[in-house]
């Protein structure tokens, strides 16, 4: 029972860390049709901002207090980042799908390459809050405390963005976009500064997503994005290419099925079963795949 | 033979037979070869280019000429070398008998891989590729029972392989050997896009629904293009794992697609000799540019801009994300542009 609880709660932890990753992804394309490649480089640039920012901050500050700091850095840097991208690369090529994914491709490949450059291909250890590294117990099982932080944050910002979409104006305009852009543009509404908006918010969701990875795996690397990238996509594919909530129960659905695999078979086929559940997916019910209203 | 086939005939034919003879040239080209022309070093770097070509070539039949955005095509290439070389060591096999189970599965991985991702398309299509060669490179990594050899890769097995193949004076050899598979991948490529099924194909990468209105089933034809182009990346895989002499878990990373699809574009995208020149110009760029930073060329730059540009992909993603942007039909694409700018005037 300890053994299950303990299974269930690590699974739904890295289905949050998922959605996460996943949530910009699907928001992006769902709007503009772009596939980010580079949304993995936002996440390894939001990892390696808090990285920074956390070892220039004084050590007599607490960890926890740091790294609420270097979050905030962090989604700064990646909303930035992701504004700038959507501005300089992929602007000029509205409504040239294939080149706009070729593009995001090369910057992810440059960037990786840029920072193994710069900081190294080695990980790098990531300080940890000890309220984070420690454990609490319920049911009898012996629960890793930074699980729930992810839950936390993956669930705050499922609220929010569900929010965002259904109360706001520009959630009215995200959402009218991803049905109709060029009738949103006859209403006199500039998609494009919308675009914009919604990438810049892909990129600083992106970056959270990259902080709360490395506290996961308590290191930073220039792989880490793409290795969390892949995942991301299989959450969209499975969840519906632009549905939130379709991506939420994905990524809780392959978290669990890949922790629940991982034990229960042997180390590893959790991966694999991932991929078995998206090929099952798709000959079950493709048509679930061609896209969804955000 | 009239004057004008002749033409078009005569340069890869000349092309053709200068490469053939290159292992007899003993001179060296400082900057551009390391050592001597018939040197081991530069053998082996013209024959891995030549391998890289034929793989871009392979990608090219998916992506090129039938539009099929796969980021799975590393699965294909990485099934031949691991195949031929699993089945050297530790089915022991005779070589032939090898190469025809490498052939053969990759044949039947790339049908029933083909088969489930080729229900969705477009972006769908690509996301459900990498997740597939995903998997193939997390099996390869686990290293199941010993087999794969995980991180270190898979050494072929000197004694099944004619000696011929092995040791480094025979590079030249080897050199040969991926020359020839270069010639076989482009004269099938040729002979698949003057077919009908070449036609279909492109009538489907123009057009999917006019395709599907005009009768063709569009789901055959991008499954015949998935399993060719896999077919023939199989045989590339072969080649290097002979050529390098093993196999590497590299081969069946997301990152090696990627550099396949940057190959193609750089190149041009849905031309022979595109993804050709892209491949060789790749590898070629990759393997030299490490070296270029190791002679001390970048000194005179400030330590960040140095670290960064000493590594190839950052100079290569940036390069081709200029090629998106400035020549979208690839270097091919702009030199026949240019070509053709200066017979007008």
């Amino acid at each position: 029972m300890s053994d299950l609880v303990l299974v269930l709660v690590t699974g739904l932890g890295l289905g949050a860390l998922y959605f996460l990753a996943a949530s910009g992804l699907s928001l992006v394309y769902g709007l503009m049709g772009v596939l980010n490649f580079a949304h993995g480089s936002f996440m390894t640039a939001g990892a390696y901002a808090a990285w920074l920012t956390m070892d220039a901050l004084p050590g007599s500050m607490a960890v926890g207090l740091r790294l609420l700091v270097a979050a905030v850095v962090a989604v700064l840097v990646g909303a930035a980042v992701g504004v700038l991208a959507e501005a300089v690369l992929i602007r000029p090529l509205y409504r040239h799908h294939i080149q706009q994914v070729l593009v995001t491709v090369g910057l992810s490949l440059a960037s990786v390459a840029a920072v193994q450059g710069i900081w190294g291909s080695d990980p790098h250890p990531v300080a940890k809050p000890a309220l984070l590294a420690g454990t609490v117990e319920v049911l009898g099982a012996r629960l890793p405390v930074d699980r729930f932080l992810y839950l936390a944050v993956a669930l705050a910002l499922y609220g929010g963005l569900l929010a965002l979409l259904e109360r706001t104006r520009l959630g009215l305009v995200i959402r009218a976009g991803v049905e109709n852009r060029t009738m949103v543009q006859a209403l006199g509404i500039d998609v494009r500064r919308t675009f914009t908006v919604v990438f810049g918010l892909g990129g600083a969701v992106a970056a959270l997503a990259g902080v709360l990875y490395s506290q996961y795996a308590g290191t930073v690397s220039p792989l880490q994005g793409g290795s969390l990238l892949i995942y991301a996509f299989i959450v969209v594919v499975i969840g519906g290419m632009g549905s939130l909530t379709g991506t939420a129960v994905a990524a809780m659905a392959v978290g669990l099925v890949q922790q629940l695999a991982n034990y229960y078979a042997a180390s590893g086929i959790g991966d694999l079963s991932v991929v078995l559940l998206l090929a099952l997916v798709l000959l079950l019910r493709p048509s679930s795949l061609k896209g969804a209203a955000a | 033979m009239s004057a004008r086939t002749l033409l078009r005939v005569l340069p890869p034919v000349v092309l053709l037979a200068l490469l053939a003879y290159l292992p007899y040239l003993s001179f060296s080209v400082p900057g551009v070869l390391p050592g001597r022309v018939n040197g081991p070093g530069s053998m082996q770097l013209l024959a891995t280019c030549l391998v890289f070509a034929g793989f871009a070539l392979s990608y090219d039949v998916v992506f090129g000429r039938t539009g099929l955005l796969s980021f799975g095509h590393a699965l294909f290439i990485a099934a031949g070398s691991y195949l031929l070389t699993v089945s050297l060591a530790d089915w022991s096999m005779p070589l032939p008998l090898a190469v025809l189970v490498a052939l053969g599965g990759t044949t039947l991985l790339a049908l029933v891989v083909g088969a489930v991702a080729l229900r969705v398309g477009g972006i769908a299509f690509a996301m459900v590729t990498l997740a597939f060669a995903q998997a193939a490179s997390i099996i390869v990594l686990r290293d199941p029972a010993g087999v794969t050899g995980g991180e270190e890769g898979k050494a072929l097995a000197r004694d099944a392989v004619p000696e011929l193949l092995v040791g480094v004076a025979n590079a030249p050899y080897r050199y040969w050997l991926a020359l020839g598979f270069l010639v076989v991948a482009l004269v099938l490529v040729r002979l698949l896009v003057r077919s009908r099924a070449g036609h279909a194909m492109a009538a489907v990468r123009e057009n999917e629904s006019r395709a599907a209105v005009l009768g063709l089933s569009v789901y055959r034809v991008k499954l015949l293009a998935l399993v060719v182009g896999s077919f023939l990346g199989g045989l590339g895989g072969v080649v290097h794992a002979l050529v390098l002499g093993g196999s590497g878990p590299h081969l069946t990373t997301a990152e090696f697609t990627l550099s396949l699809l940057v190959m193609v574009v750089l190149g041009g995208a849905g031309s022979t000799w595109g993804a050709v020149v892209g491949g060789f110009l790749y590898h070629y760029a990759d393997a030299r540019l490490t070296e270029a930073s190791g002679s001390g060329v970048l000194d005179a730059l400030p330590g960040v801009l140095q670290s960064v540009l000493a590594q190839p992909l950052f100079v290569l993603g940036a390069f081709f994300v200029v090629v998106v942007y400035f020549a979208p039909s690839g270097l091919t694409g702009l030199g026949g542009r240019l070509v053709r700018k200066g017979v007008r005037t």
